[in-house]
Parts: C-alpha cells; sequence; structure tokens
C-alpha cells in the first residue's frame, strides 16, 4: 500500500505557542497518500492543536506546511475543498434528518443534485439505514452517529480526512465497524489522518507518531516501533515513551 | 447543616464569578435609573417650530419672542406658504408651525382681537396636545400683561398645587416602576434560567440525590439572587434619594420590607418558570413575554391602568408589579402607613404563598 | 450562490423542526400588539375629582354642575372636609381636590376676584399637568360665562385686548394615542425577533459545536452569515406584513404612506439590526450570556428611540446615544412613512444613518466571527 509515496501533508518546523506555552515544538513529519496515519499522544501533549493548523482552524506561529499540495498560509480554501473533517465533538445536526445533513454538506462542497442523491443513497445503503433516512439524527443510537458523521465527512471524496478521536465513548464491535469504513476508505484512496488514545487502534495504521509534551518522539509503522522499542504491543511502546 | 452551607457557599461562588453577567445585572439598574431620570422624559423641552408670520410687525415680533424664550421651543423655520408646511412635517423638521393673520398688530390694537393659527404635527398626540397647550399658555400670559391696566371683573383666581411633586418630575414615577422591572428581571427571570440550566446540563439530578432537602436546594439556588436584589433595591433607592431629590416620606423599614416580599414573590415565580420548562431558551421566552412585557405595559408603570380598556383593567389585576408599583408610590412620595397599603401588601403576600405550593406541588410532581 | 442556497434549506429545515419556536414567534408578537397598543395610552379618560364646596352658593353649585358635565371628570367626593378630601388622593380614591372657599359667590360680585384652590396628585407628572389643564380651562369657561351673564360688558370690558387661537392637528386630528403606537410597537416586535434570533442561533451552534465542522469547510464567512441572517429577515417581514394587517384594521390606523416606502425602510432597518443582533453574537459564547447582553442594549435602545416620549426633550448626551441608536432612525421613519405619508426622499435622514449603521455593523460581524479559531 505504500508504494506510491506521493506526499499529501508535508509539515516542517511547526511551531504553536500559547503566551508562554508550546503545544507544538517544531514537528516534522510528512503523510504519504492513501495511508492511515494515526497520530498518538496522551490528553494534552498537542495532538488536537496541531490537527486543528493541518486543517486550517488555526494559524500555526511558525512553520511551513502544505496540505493536499496547498499552502496553509496562502489556499486555505482550496484545501478546505479537499479536506474531510470529523471531530470528537458530534457534528452532526441533531434536528436534521439523515438525509438532511448529507444533502446539507454534499450542498455545501458544491457537488451537483444528481451526485448528492446517488451519493446520499449509496451512503445510506452502504451504512443499511434505508429505513432511517428521514429520521432526525437526534434519535439515532451513539453509534450509527458516528458512522453517519464519518461517511459524511468523506462524501465530497476529499483527499484527505482527520479524524480527531473519532471512536469516543462506543462500544468495541462499533468501532472495529467504524474501522472498516475507514479501510474502505483508503482503499478508495483517501488519505485518513486520525487521533486516537486506543493504542490497539493505532495497531490499525500503516503508520504512527506519537506525540509527548508537545514533541514527535516516534514515527514509523507499528511494526518499526514494536521492534525499536523492543515490545509485544503498540500500548507498551506509549507506557516507554511517556516514561522518557 | 455544614453540608448546606458549603451549598450556598457554591450557589454564590457560581454567581458571582461571571463577570460579565456581574457587570450587567448591577450596570443596568443604574443605567436604567440614570435614563429614566435624565433622557426619558415625557415633559417637552427644545421642540422645534417654525413661524409663518403674515404680518411682520411689532405684536409678532413680540409674541415670537415670547415664545422662544421659554425652553420648550426653538424655532428652526420660517414659511412663506402651506406647501412648506406639509413638507416641513413629512420631513419631520418641525412639530408645530403658528400663523399669524395679516395686518395682526392693527387687529390686535384696534379691533382688539387678532387671530393666530396654530398647526401641529399630531402623529404623536400627546406631543402635539402639550404644545398647544403650552403655546396658549403662553399666549394667554401675553395677553394678561397687555391688559394688565384694564380692571376685570369678577375674576376667579385659581392657584394650583402638585401634591408630592411639585416639579412634575417624570422620574417619581419611573423610580419604582424601574425597581420592578430589574426585580422581576433578576428574581424571576435569571432564577428561572439558572436553574433550567442546571437541569438542562444534567447537574440538578446529582443535587437530588445528594442529601440535601428539596427545600435546601431551592433555598440555596435563590439565597444569592435574594442577595442581588435587595443591593439592586438599595442602588435604586440611593440613585433615586441622591441624584433625583426623590424624596421618602414614609417608612425606609417599610420600603424595604415591601421590596423583601416582592423579590420573595418574584423568585417564587422564578422557580414555578422552572419546573413547567427544560430547556433555557423556553424559559427566557415565557419571562420575557410573560414577566417583561406585561411588568413595562400593564403595571401602571408607564401607562396609567386607568386609562386602559375595562378588559384590560382586569388583566392587570393579575400582574404583581401593579401592587408593588402602587405600594412603593404611595410609600415614597405619600408618606402612606401600612394601613393604607395593607390591601397591595395582601394580594402579594397572597400571590407568593400561591405560587410557592404550585411550585413545590410541580417539583414532587416531576422527582415522582 | 449555490451554497448559500444549501444553507438556507438547511437553517429552514432546522427553524420547521422547532414548530413551537416558530408559533411563538409568529403569533405572540401579534396578540402583543393588540394588547400593548391598547394599553399604550396616554388618553386621559377619567378624572376623578374630590370637591369641597364651603360657599354653597348659585354660582358655587354652577361651577360644580360645570365639571359634572363634563365628560372627562367624575366626582367622586362631595363634602366639607377638606381633610378628608385631601385624603381622598392619599388612598387613590380621587385625582384632584377643589376647594371653593367661603363666600366665594359674595367676593367674587363685590370685589371682582376671588380665589379657588385646586390640587393634583402629580406623581405621574404627566397626567398632573393635562389635569391641571382640563381644570383650569373649565374654570376659565366658567368665569367667562358669569361674567356675560351677570355683569353687563364695560366700557373698560371693551378695552380689552385677546388674541383668537385656533389650532388644527394634522395626521391625527382627535389625537388618538393607538396610531401613534401601533407603528412604534410594530417596531419593537420586529425588533426583539431581529435581534435576538439570528445571534442566538449562532452562539447555539458554538455551543454544540457544529461550528467547528463548519469551518472546515469551503462555506465562506459571508456565506455562513447570511444563511443565518436571511431566514429571520423573512420570518421578520412576515411579522411586519402580519402586525400590519392585524393592526391597521383594528385600530383603523390611517395609513398615508406608501408601502413599497414602509417596505423599503424596513429592509435597510432589519439588515441594521440584524447585523447588530449577530455582532452582539460574536461576543458572547453561551446563549445566556447573548439573552443578558441583548436584552440590555435592547431595553436602552427601545426607551431611548421615542417609542413613548418626545426625543427632542432629551438632554445632548441623549441625543448623542439616539445617533448610534437603529430603533430610533426607524421608529421615526415608519411613524413618518405611516402616517404622514413621508416619501425615501423625506427619510433621508433616517435611511442615510442606518445604510451606514447597517454596512459598519456587519463588517464588525463578520471580522470578529473568526472563521480561524485560534
Amino acid at each position: 500500500m505504500l508504494n506510491n509515496r506521493d506526499i499529501v501533508i508535508n509539515v516542517k518546523n511547526l511551531t504553536k505557542k500559547f503566551g508562554d506555552f508550546i503545544a507544538n515544538d517544531n514537528l516534522n513529519f510528512e503523510v504519504y497518500k492513501g495511508e492511515i496515519f494515526g497520530f498518538l499522544g496522551a490528553n494534552g501533549a498537542g495532538k488536537t492543536t496541531a490537527m486543528k493548523i493541518i486543517c486550517g482552524l488555526s494559524l500555526p506561529t511558525s512553520g511551513e506546511l502544505t496540505v493536499a499540495g496547498y499552502n496553509i498560509y496562502k489556499q486555505q480554501d482550496k484545501i478546505k475543498a479537499n479536506i474531510g473533517y470529523m471531530s470528537q465533538k458530534f457534528s452532526l445536526y441533531e434536528d436534521l434528518t439523515v438525509f438532511e445533513n448529507i444533502r446539507f454538506y454534499a450542498g455545501i462542497y458544491g457537488l451537483s443534485l444528481k451526485i448528492i442523491l446517488r451519493r446520499a443513497d449509496d451512503l445510506i445503503k452502504k451504512l443499511g439505514m434505508e429505513n432511517m433516512r428521514n429520521t432526525l439524527v437526534r434519535s439515532l443510537p451513539l453509534g450509527w452517529r458516528q458512522k453517519l458523521a464519518f461517511s459524511i465527512a468523506i462524501i465530497h471524496k476529499p483527499q484527505i480526512v482527520f479524524l480527531d478521536e473519532p471512536t469516543g465513548g462506543v462500544d468495541p464491535i462499533t468501532r472495529r465497524q467504524f474501522w472498516d469504513l475507514i479501510y474502505d476508505a483508503a482503499n478508495e484512496g483517501i488519505t485518513v489522518f486520525v487521533t486516537t488514545h486506543y493504542m490497539d487502534e493505532a495497531e490499525y495504521c500503516d503508520r504512527v507518531s506519537i506525540m509527548v509534551e508537545g514533541r514527535i518522539e516516534a514515527l514509523g509503522s507499528p511494526q518499526e516501533l514494536k521492534s525499536q522499542f523492543d515490545v509485544q504491543d503498540m500500548n507498551s511502546v506509549f507506557i516507554k515513551l511517556a516514561r522518557g | 447543616m455544614n453540608r448546606f452551607r458549603a451549598f450556598v457557599k457554591k450557589e454564590f461562588y457560581h454567581i458571582f464569578r461571571d463577570k460579565r453577567t456581574m457587570l450587567i445585572l448591577f450596570g443596568m439598574p443604574i443605567m436604567q435609573i440614570l435614563l429614566f431620570g435624565f433622557v426619558i422624559t415625557t415633559e417637552i423641552k427644545n421642540i422645534k417650530i417654525a413661524i409663518w408670520d403674515k404680518s411682520k410687525d411689532e405684536v409678532t415680533q413680540r409674541i415670537t419672542n415670547k415664545i422662544l424664550g421659554s425652553s420648550f421651543f426653538k424655532l428652526v423655520k420660517t414659511i412663506e406658504n402651506e406647501a412648506e408646511i406639509e413638507q416641513a412635517f413629512k420631513k419631520g423638521e418641525i412639530k408645530e408651525v403658528l400663523i399669524f393673520e395679516s395686518n395682526f398688530s392693527k387687529k390686535f390694537n384696534s379691533n382688539k382681537s387678532a387671530d393666530i393659527q396654530i398647526i401641529t404635527d399630531a402623529s404623536d398626540p400627546n406631543v402635539a396636545n402639550l404644545i398647544v397647550n403650552y403655546t396658549t399658555a403662553i399666549l394667554y400670559s401675553f395677553t394678561a400683561f397687555e391688559n394688565a391696566n384694564i380692571k376685570m371683573p369678577m375674576q376667579i383666581i385659581t392657584e394650583s398645587t402638585m401634591l408630592y411633586n411639585a416639579e412634575l418630575k417624570s422620574v417619581f414615577m419611573f423610580v419604582p416602576g424601574t425597581m420592578a422591572m430589574i426585580l422581576m428581571l433578576v428574581s424571576a427571570m435569571i432564577t428561572s434560567i439558572a436553574i433550567t440550566r442546571e437541569k438542562e446540563l444534567g447537574t440538578m439530578e446529582i443535587l437530588l440525590v445528594s442529601p440535601l432537602k428539596v427545600s435546601q436546594i431551592i433555598i440555596g439556588k435563590v439565597a444569592p439572587y435574594v442577595l442581588l436584589s435587595l443591593i439592586n433595591v438599595l442602588t435604586i433607592i440611593f440613585l433615586a434619594v441622591t441624584v433625583f431629590e426623590m424624596p421618602i416620606v414614609g417608612s425606609f423599614m417599610l420600603l424595604f420590607a415591601v421590596s423583601t416580599l416582592f423579590i420573595f414573590m418574584a423568585l417564587s415565580l422564578g422557580i414555578l418558570i422552572s419546573t413547567v420548562t427544560s430547556d433555557q431558551q423556553t424559559a427566557m421566552m415565557i419571562s420575557l413575554i410573560a414577566l417583561m412585557l406585561p411588568t413595562i405595559l400593564l403595571s401602571g408603570f408607564i401607562f396609567p391602568i386607568e386609562n386602559m380598556p375595562e378588559i384590560l383593567q382586569w388583566i392587570t389585576k393579575i400582574i404583581p408589579p401593579k401592587y408593588f408599583i402602587s405600594a412603593i408610590k404611595d410609600i415614597m412620595l405619600k408618606g402612606s402607613d401600612f394601613q393604607h397599603i395593607w390591601k397591595d401588601v395582601t394580594v402579594l403576600a397572597g400571590m407568593t404563598v400561591f405560587l410557592l405550593l404550585v411550585s413545590i406541588k410541580k417539583f414532587k410532581i416531576r422527582l415522582e | 450562490m449555490r451554497t448559500i442556497f444549501f444553507i438556507l434549506q438547511k437553517e429552514f429545515n432546522q427553524i420547521k423542526r422547532n414548530l413551537f419556536m416558530l408559533q411563538l414567534m409568529i403569533i405572540l408578537p401579534v396578540v402583543q400588539l393588540i394588547v400593548l397598543a391598547n394599553a399604550a395610552t396616554m388618553d386621559i379618560k377619567n378624572i376623578n375629582l374630590a370637591i369641597v364646596d364651603r360657599d354653597v352658593s348659585t354660582l358655587s353649585r354652577q361651577l360644580i354642575s360645570k365639571f359634572e358635565g363634563s365628560p372627562f371628570f367624575t366626582i367622586t367626593y362631595r363634602d366639607f372636609s377638606e381633610k378628608e378630601a385631601l385624603n381622598q388622593i392619599l388612598i387613590n380614591e380621587a385625582d384632584a381636590v377643589i376647594v371653593i372657599p367661603e363666600n366665594f359667590q359674595k367676593k367674587l360680585i363685590k370685589n371682582d376676584k376671588a380665589k379657588l384652590q385646586f390640587s393634583v396628585n402629580a406623581i405621574n407628572g404627566m397626567s398632573a399637568g393635562i389635569t391641571n389643564y382640563y381644570i383650569q380651562s373649565i374654570i376659565l369657561d366658567f368665569n367667562k360665562k358669569i361674567i356675560s351673564d351677570w355683569k353687563m360688558p364695560s366700557s373698560e370690558l371693551k378695552n380689552m385686548k385677546s388674541i383668537n387661537v385656533k389650532f388644527q392637528h394634522w395626521y391625527n386630528k382627535e389625537l388618538i394615542f393607538n396610531i401613534f403606537m401601533v407603528p412604534g410597537i410594530l417596531v419593537v416586535l420586529v425588533t426583539i425577533m431581529g435581534m435576538f434570533l439570528p445571534g442566538l442561533n449562532l452562539v447555539r451552534e458554538k455551543e454544540i459545536g457544529t461550528i467547528e465542522q463548519i469551518n472546515v469547510t469551503p462555506i465562506k464567512k459571508y456565506q455562513f452569515i447570511l444563511g443565518k441572517l436571511i431566514p429571520f429577515l423573512i420570518i421578520s417581514f412576515i411579522e411586519l406584513t402580519l402586525g400590519l394587517l392585524v393592526g391597521i384594521p383594528l385600530f383603523s390606523v390611517p395609513v398615508v404612506g406608501s408601502f413599497l416606502v414602509l417596505y423599503g425602510a424596513a429592509l435597510v432597518y432589519l439588515f441594521a439590526v440584524l447585523g447588530f443582533g449577530l455582532l452582539l453574537s460574536t461576543f458572547a459564547n453561551t446563549q445566556q450570556q447573548l439573552m443578558f447582553l441583548a436584552f440590555f442594549v435592547l431595553i436602552i435602545y427601545i426607551l431611548m428611540s421615542g417609542i413613548f416620549t418626545p426625543t427632542e426633550s432629551m438632554p445632548d448626551w441623549g441625543k448623542a446615544i439616539n445617533a448610534i441608536n437603529p430603533i430610533y432612525y426607524f421608529m421615526n421613519a415608519i411613524r413618518m412613512i405611516i402616517l404622514k405619508g413621508a416619501g425615501f426622499y423625506d427619510i433621508r435622514s433616517q435611511i442615510f444613518p442606518l445604510l451606514i449603521y447597517g454596512i459598519i455593523v456587519f463588517s464588525l460581524a463578520i471580522f470578529r466571527y473568526r472563521k480561524t479559531a485560534v
């Protein structure tokens, strides 16, 4: 899968300060097209801050960034058209129906009505939500909502999709189903950038980076990291890193 | 008891920490009283007028000077023909036109009678009415002065006394009303929103399963607002007395006691609203529409109840601020004792008890 | 353009979902218009009078019957105790007390001069002024009548000069207060809608977190803000139309001006008010904060706008505040249009400030609503 080495996210010397506090300290990494890139770290390690900068929700203090081939300072609009995003906060409108949410998000990415209708049908069918098409999102169980939110985040077939702790608070079975959706997206060529603190999920990624106190302390495929730290699973890698 | 004290402490901390809200809650009464005292006045002053003087002689000049010498009117335009009047009114440049007939001084001095025509812009009927009254009064005093040397038969000399408010200050009317409005806002509206917020966030349930009694929870919730309201009452009274020289003829203790009673009434109302709503927006809409507007318009705050249509007069009977405003006015301005205002006080007390009973009942139903 | 269409579709769907709120928004203001326009009246219909007649003469009785005959007065107390009469004011049973002193008739005929005292409850200064005026004019009329009835006009009297005052009230001949209040209350109702709802809506997206999702999409700031604005602009127009449809026939408001001018002015005004509400919303993180903030500003603006009281009488600093009060401009404009038939040219000094105001608050709102959060 990593044969294709096109770089879709290029981060060079990214630093973000809030006053005296350094949230991101000189980050450098690349994300390749079509890979699932895990962005790991304890709470407060700075992963959400970095991710918000990469999606254009906030600006870095210094550093050079290109996302989907566009410059973060000059071409934010282009970037926004080429990425999808799903945050840990629930991002669908609870007082709209499943279909209305799909139509709205597809519409604002400029898809034509014909394509919107076709993709909405595909999406609903794929998720097996045919009988929930006109149900208010409010009355869907959390697992369904998250699957729906993810599918909507990639409805415009972005180059990259950013997932900020997408599986927080759902049961292991739903999490497994959710990861199936992520694999499908990656197979379609969408790069997946995911933050998580579930270490078992880290195993599903092609490559992971681990952040500690604002710095990236480890970067590589799960296999590489495990052998680098000489442990059996990602959890142990993480614990070793955290202990310094 | 210790637990209760800790809870009340937490509630105080909670409310007094939000600086922005504090600023509004303390700033609002001050701002409003100052506005009512200085800016919102039903008196007229500097009303823009135009004059169409068809004779331009010595007498019309003297009358003009007399009219402009008062602070009520300001000449902004002279007019030469009918069409100009309409234009000036339409643009809203003037509120009154004074028309002197031609040969005014000749008619006034020889025929002993001359005509002045007043045209007002009555799109604001109050102002139009006042303008006519003031203008006629000035003209009347002008002729009286001209006739000073004539001995008049059978003159009735009227002496009028303006009781309780010799200078007809409108702020005297507005102080009790502003008090009612602020207390309704702080005690009823904000209490209801604060409690519904707690429900929305789910923290109410945590409190309810704690060893605190329901009555303790409610008391703890409203205690900070009682304090806030009392501070507001004192602020308003202080400003009214010091800045606007409003007297407190009656007993200060009675005034304070009635205000406290009203605060409790408003709090019960707030608690009741919070028991029937589940989210802040609805609580706000109900408070805004069912409390604020009637407090402003149906309580006798600005518009006298006696002038309203009969049906509305009946409706005002269930508006609590009506009784509060009436009692406060009587105590402050007329120096009424308890025996004069016992009716108002009884109604307020009755309403408080009733509202509390209903809220307790609703609250219990909710718990079951 | 397509993007805005999808945003609007979403906003309307959301409004439609909250039917209770929608009904509240549409129906309540109309009910309020009906009730409030009736309540807000300065017309004095009845003055309760306490009369103390110590003279008990032909003239005193004649004077009292003058008051009895007037539609404005009801005599609620008639006795000899001045103290008791004043007490009637204290307990709110009477609005004014007239005391006719002993020997009133005698002095009037013999000395050509007699005193008459009256006291008015002046707590409401405005009503007191009018009551005073009514009492004075009845006494003056009475005075004229007895002079002509009892005394032959003397030669001296012929030398008395007088000015005949004739007055005409334009645009509202009978000085009916409702006609003045209906447009005023309409302004308030439309304003409450415009100032609270779009802002609350925007802050709600902040509270729920959907705004973050919107911010990573290619939606432009102005598109998002327009999406919040247009639905409420439309609802405000429906509101205004409904208010006019109910208010005009119900209170027989004479509409002199053109609806085209009215709606044109309303469009400019709503643009300014909605923009202002959105600007306020950028200062608040929760709906509760916004409610307090908007409520605070709204009360000040409404009271200062001249809805009940003349704005000319304000001190200079009050007028200075009004210079940045959009309600003040529209309050003037709507009355000028409806009651006086002013055209666009006549209301230009109301419309231009509103237009500038709208442009400024809008730019500020868009500027402050940072699409990129820090």
